[in-house]
């Protein structure tokens, strides 16, 4: 926001023509006070005006990066003005209810959003010292997400999946469902890069909360252009900080595909001819995500929160690819999906050991969730995690030299994926029947395999409501 | 300096005086023409919102920049002028217990949302209460004390004659209320103010370095036990995302036994370092019963700030670390991560158009994170006292991958190595330091240390826990593939007394109440006793008593020990050592009490 005032807004001559354009980069020449991140306006000869922003400005030359795509332009038949300000957006609760596309233009035949309170779409930072700790949870209906990867206010909480895997239902869900008690909540979904048919579905999925005006969904399809791209979720955060930090409400923003994000990013970072590091992605991916992933939290005595939800698919499911790797160091853990659990039919295919909600420790427990919260939860991921080796150990000696306890662990394995991972698409529950059929399935262990809960919780939950039945030992 | 906004705005005029103009942005990288007398490493103040920017290059007549603030809207024809000195910290009280940006600019009282130009000095300065303790007369060098501040504080402050300055103690201010800017004294006619401005990069001069032998015990078992650090050594953290580095880090933060602690937030979390700081707000330090802030300065610039400020953060946490241990006290610098300033680093570079070396990493990356741990030592201060800083780094390797450049050097540069790994992580073996890729090349003066101390015992108990660990990862496949039944009985032992050592020692919940810090007469009880039972049982095989039998005992005792019972309670863990020996004496063929060799 540097130098905002006449100065900047004085030098609004238009240029004629520019010396090249090509991929989603146009260069002027002969310009004069241009600014960097500036926004110009491009009126093509055909009364068409597209929009851009000064990559890089270099004596009388401006690299200007086309938002809707060089693609009709013709450089010798243009003129460009450059506004002396950054991209801005207005803001307001007129975006709720509505689909937009990834720039903030009507899709569904409303009228534009307009207003005077604007808001440049970089951001500003927020400063550190007045962060305020992430403490109350946001319940998403998802059992296994609630019980035991609890999404907390003000988390940045990614899905990692593969291509083929069910990630956008299960995001939409998350969208539709989430709720915190009875406070006011607002979501934004961003659709980064996705199919015509995925952002039907989604709109299918979302229909009910969208009706009720306390959703704002963006939609950028894989065919619009890569600027686009970029700027889609910065747009859908503009909204979302100002609807959390200035209005007070808590915001949930899901955002998907990052990994079309990162794409786009790149395609621009080649068209500059810039050095390619990992995968040829540029050296900065790093601190261009985290302008996106960090524009979440508390501020101190301010009502408000913002948390995120982005989705990525890791390209032939590498976890090591610099997308999910680059993610999984700014996010707060991760929630990781199964091409393994999905083949096998299970709807959420949460592989619960893979993910973890690093700030879930602080959010859950008395006056939260339920006292008894985080002890049970760590004890299912013991005892899966338990339950897993045993597998492993019943696959080289055969399940007969088992133990009867090893025994319970198989059982165990089986029944959590019965009673708390598998769920409707359609299906929200509620916190209390969550906790409770994980006791249940804790109840498949003997209570001395229970080591992560105290006595007293033992006491009060242990036995369940029967479905769990007493292994068939034979014998 | 009184420049006007709109004095040199509009097209690029010829430079007059000392103004230059902006010729080229892209992003953190300005150009400026026109300004004569700067030098490489001078500080500018940039364009209309006079951003700060450090001079990285000049090539005929062109000044090549680092903006430390963001330059959107910098416009081509804006003005430029110089500092007249480097980039620099101001250090004075009010350090302690604060959180700064890069530059060490004070974060609290500035705006929630920081936009460039917020940073215009605003408010009455604080005041500090100084009191003198030199003489008008004395002769004074570089590290006299002249007085200190706050006597009560949980650091005593000493405000010292500033390194390059000597002579006769002309005038010092009477016990007052001063301000940073206040003159304390006057030395050989040099004003000394109460806040040193002092160059970040250029390490702080000392008298002496002395060979670092006394261990910094952290409280976290498998560092103190397995891979100590010394007071004024280094240490690196490599780990992937998610593997601990933070939780290790801050662990230290809060239980180390240090006077005082530098943590560099270096291109990670703003909801990390806000839990970082309300958790220290709320901790009172064990030694000391004052609260653990009060001991801490915060640096932070988050992953969205801006990124050119994060390369020059982990040179004012250095300026800090060094400043407090000219002033006699031993100093821990954490950064996290140091990846992340490399990364800096190599943005910069990049959009200079240098040429890459490694991984597009400047080629000066290794003399640079040689240059940053070689900062840290064990010295005989100009004051004549003794000061150290200890230096630890967290590494971010890009895909977990070990061999990349950041990891690779800094492993060369480092007394020792925690490296995190992810399987183990994974299966929340916590902290998950790896023994297998782990090292410290200060364990003999470790050990040395501790025999001159009496317990000549420590290092034979650290070499048998190393050993027993190694060993039973070397049987592990082998047990795997013929069954822990087909495996000899002193095997299995092995495998047993491994698996003890990891959950019984080295595992440590950074959230359990009694285990987060673990006081060293504890951690020896600890390593102590599981060695005591593993003796036991490879006695009872010995002795002819069936290993499933052996393998078959509740030794579930032990492993929850360091959980029931104090951070310091080593006789706690000494009874139940016991209890357990005595449950193993009911296999003795030799029957109960008989047992033993
Ligand atoms: N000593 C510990 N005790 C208990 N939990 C731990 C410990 N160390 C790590 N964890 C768990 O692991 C999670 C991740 O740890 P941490 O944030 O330190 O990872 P990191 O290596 O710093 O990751 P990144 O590179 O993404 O910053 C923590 O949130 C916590 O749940
Ligand atoms: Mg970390």
């Amino acid at each position: 926001m540097t130098g905002v005032g006449p100065a900047r807004l004085r030098l609004q001559v238009e240029y004629e023509g520019a010396t090249r354009a090509s991929g989603p980069l146009l260069v002027v020449e002969g310009v004069e006070g241009v600014g960097w991140d500036d926004l110009a306006r491009i009126r093509l000869g055909s009364g068409e005006i597209r929009r851009g922003l000064v990559l890089e400005v270099h004596r009388d030359v401006a690299v200007v990066e086309v938002l809707e795509g060089t693609a009709g332009i013709d450089p010798g038949d243009l003129a460009v003005r450059f506004e002396g300000r950054p991209l801005e957006i207005p803001v307001g609760e007129g975006w709720m209810g509505r689909v937009w596309d990834g720039m903030g233009a009507p899709l569904d035949g409303g009228p534009p959003m307009l207003g005077s309170d604007r808001r440049p779409v970089a951001g500003a930072v927020l400063n550190p010292g007045v962060r305020d700790v992430p403490t109350e949870p946001i319940l998403t209906g998802i059992s296994v997400i609630d019980a035991l990867t609890t999404l907390v206010r003000g988390q940045k909480l990614p899905l990692f999946s593969s291509a083929g895997l069910p990630h956008l239902e299960l995001a939409a869900q998350i969208a539709a469902q989430a709720h915190v008690g009875g406070e006011s909540f607002k979501v934004v979904v961003v659709a980064i890069g996705v199919t015509r048919t995925d952002a039907d579905r989604l709109l299918d999925i979302l229909e009910a909360r969208r009706a009720g005006s306390d959703l704002a969904v963006f939609l950028d399809t894989a065919d619009d252009p890569v600027v686009q791209r970029i700027l889609a979720p910065r747009v859908g955060l503009t909204v979302a900080e100002h609807l959390a930090f200035e209005l007070g409400h808590h915001v949930l923003v899901v955002m998907a595909d990052m990994t079309s994000y990162c794409e786009a990013v790149r395609e621009v970072s080649a068209a500059r001819g810039e050095i390619p590091g990992r995968r040829a992605y540029p050296g900065y991916l790093y601190s261009d995500l985290a302008s996106i992933y960090e524009r979440c939290g508390r501020v101190r005595g301010a009502p408000g929160s913002l948390t995120q939800v982005p989705v990525l698919t890791m390209p032939a499911g590498d976890i090591t690819h610099p997308v999910p790797d680059l993610t999984g160091y700014i996010t707060e853990g991760q929630i990781l999906l199964s091409a393994d659990l999905h083949g096998q039919g299970c709807y959420p295919p949460i592989d619960v050991l893979g993910s973890l909600s690093r700030l879930m420790r602080k959010g859950v427990g008395e006056g939260r969730t339920r006292g008894d919260h985080l002890d049970i939860a760590s004890q299912l991921v013991a005892s899966l995690s338990r339950a897993g080796d045993v597998r492993d150990l019943s696959e080289l000696i055969g399940t007969g030299a088992l133990t009867d306890t090893d025994r319970r662990y198989l059982t165990f394995a089986d029944e959590f994926a019965a009673l708390l991972l598998t769920q409707q698409p359609d299906e929200s529950r509620s916190i209390e029947e969550t906790l409770d059929r994980a006791w249940t399935l804790a109840s498949v262990l003997p209570p001395g395999e229970l080591t992560s809960v105290s006595a007293r919780e033992l006491a009060e939950h242990y036995g369940g409501d029967g479905r769990a039945e007493e292994p068939a030992d034979d014998g | 300096m009184g420049l006007n906004g709109s004095a040199a705005a509009g097209t690029a005029a010829a430079a007059r005086g000392g103004t230059g103009v902006v010729v080229r942005v892209n992003g953190p990288l300005v150009e400026v023409e026109g300004l004569a007398g700067q030098a490489v490493a001078d500080l500018l103040a940039i364009g209309d919102g006079r951003l700060e920017a450090e001079v990285v290059g000049i090539e005929a007549g062109l000044l090549t920049a680092q903006a430390y603030e963001t330059t959107s809207g910098l416009r081509v024809g804006e003005p430029v002028v110089g500092l007249g000195r480097p980039l620099s910290a101001a250090l004075g009280p009010g350090l302690l217990g604060g959180i700064f940006d890069g530059l060490l600019r004070p974060l609290s009282g500035r705006p929630a949302w920081l936009a460039p130009g917020s940073w215009t000095e605003a408010g009455t300065p604080r005041r500090w209460g100084f009191e003198p303790s030199a003489a008008v007369g004395a002769e004074m060098t570089a590290g006299s004390v002249l007085g200190i501040v706050g006597r009560d504080a949980a650091v005593v402050h000493r405000v010292l004659v500033p390194p390059g300055v000597s002579g006769r103690l002309e005038s010092i201010s009477p016990a007052a209320d001063l301000d940073g800017a206040s003159t304390v004294a006057v030395v050989a006619g040099r004003r000394i103010y109460l806040d040193e401005l002092w160059p970040v990069r250029r390490a702080r001069p000392a008298s002496a370095r002395r060979p670092p032998t006394t261990p910094l015990v952290t409280g976290q078992r498998v560092v103190d036990l397995l891979f100590p650090v010394v007071k004024g050594g280094t240490a690196a953290v490599p780990g992937g995302f998610g593997t601990g580095k933070t939780v290790l880090l801050q662990q230290i933060v809060k239980w180390c036994e240090a006077d005082v602690i530098v943590f560099v937030g270096c291109g990670e979390r703003g909801n990390e370092l806000a839990d970082a700081l309300h958790d220290l707000a709320a901790l009172e330090d064990p030694r000391t019963g004052r609260g653990l802030l009060e001991r801490t300065v915060v640096i932070a610039n988050t992953s969205n700030m801006p990124v050119m400020a994060r390369e020059a953060s982990i040179y004012s946490g250095m300026a800090v670390a060094e400043y407090y241990r000219d002033m006699g006290y031993d100093v821990v610098l954490l950064a996290d991560s140091t990846s992340r300033w490399a990364e800096a680093m190599r943005e910069f570079s990049s959009r200079r158009g240098d040429l890459p070396a490694e991984e597009g990493y400047p080629a000066n990356l290794s003399s640079a994170l040689a240059a940053f741990y070689e900062r840290a030592g064990q010295v005989e201060t100009l004051g004549g006292t003794v000061g150290s800083v200890t230096a630890i780094g967290a590494v971010s390797p890009p895909s977990g991958d070990m061999t990349e450049p950041v990891t690779a050097h800094t492993e060369r540069f480092v007394r020792c190595l925690w490296s995190l790994d992810r399987d183990l992580a994974y299966a929340r073996h916590y902290p998950a330091v790896t023994w297998r890729r782990s090292f410290s090349r200060d364990g003999d003066a470790v050990e040395a240390w501790h025999a001159s101390a009496g317990r000549s015992q420590w290092a034979r108990s650290r070499a048998r826990a190393l050993g027993l660990l190694g060993d039973a990862d070397r049987l592990a496949p082998m047990a795997e593939l013929v069954g822990l039944a087909g495996l000899p009985a002193g095997e299995r032992m092995v495998l047993l007394g491994g698996r003890l050592l990891r959950e019984a020692v080295l595992q440590q919940s950074a959230l359990s109440e009694n285990d987060a810090t673990c006081a060293p007469a504890k951690q020896t009880a600890l390593l102590d006793a599981v060695l005591a039972v593993y003796d036991r049982c490879v006695t009872l095989v010995e002795a002819g008593v069936p290993p499933g039998l052996v393998e078959e005992v509740d030794l579930s005792g032990l492993v929850r020990v360091r959980d029931e019972v104090g951070p310091g309670d080593a006789a706690g863990v000494d009874r139940r050592r016991d209890q357990v020996l005595g449950a193993l004496d009911g296999l003795s063929p030799a029957g109960p009490a008989g047992g033993g060799r």
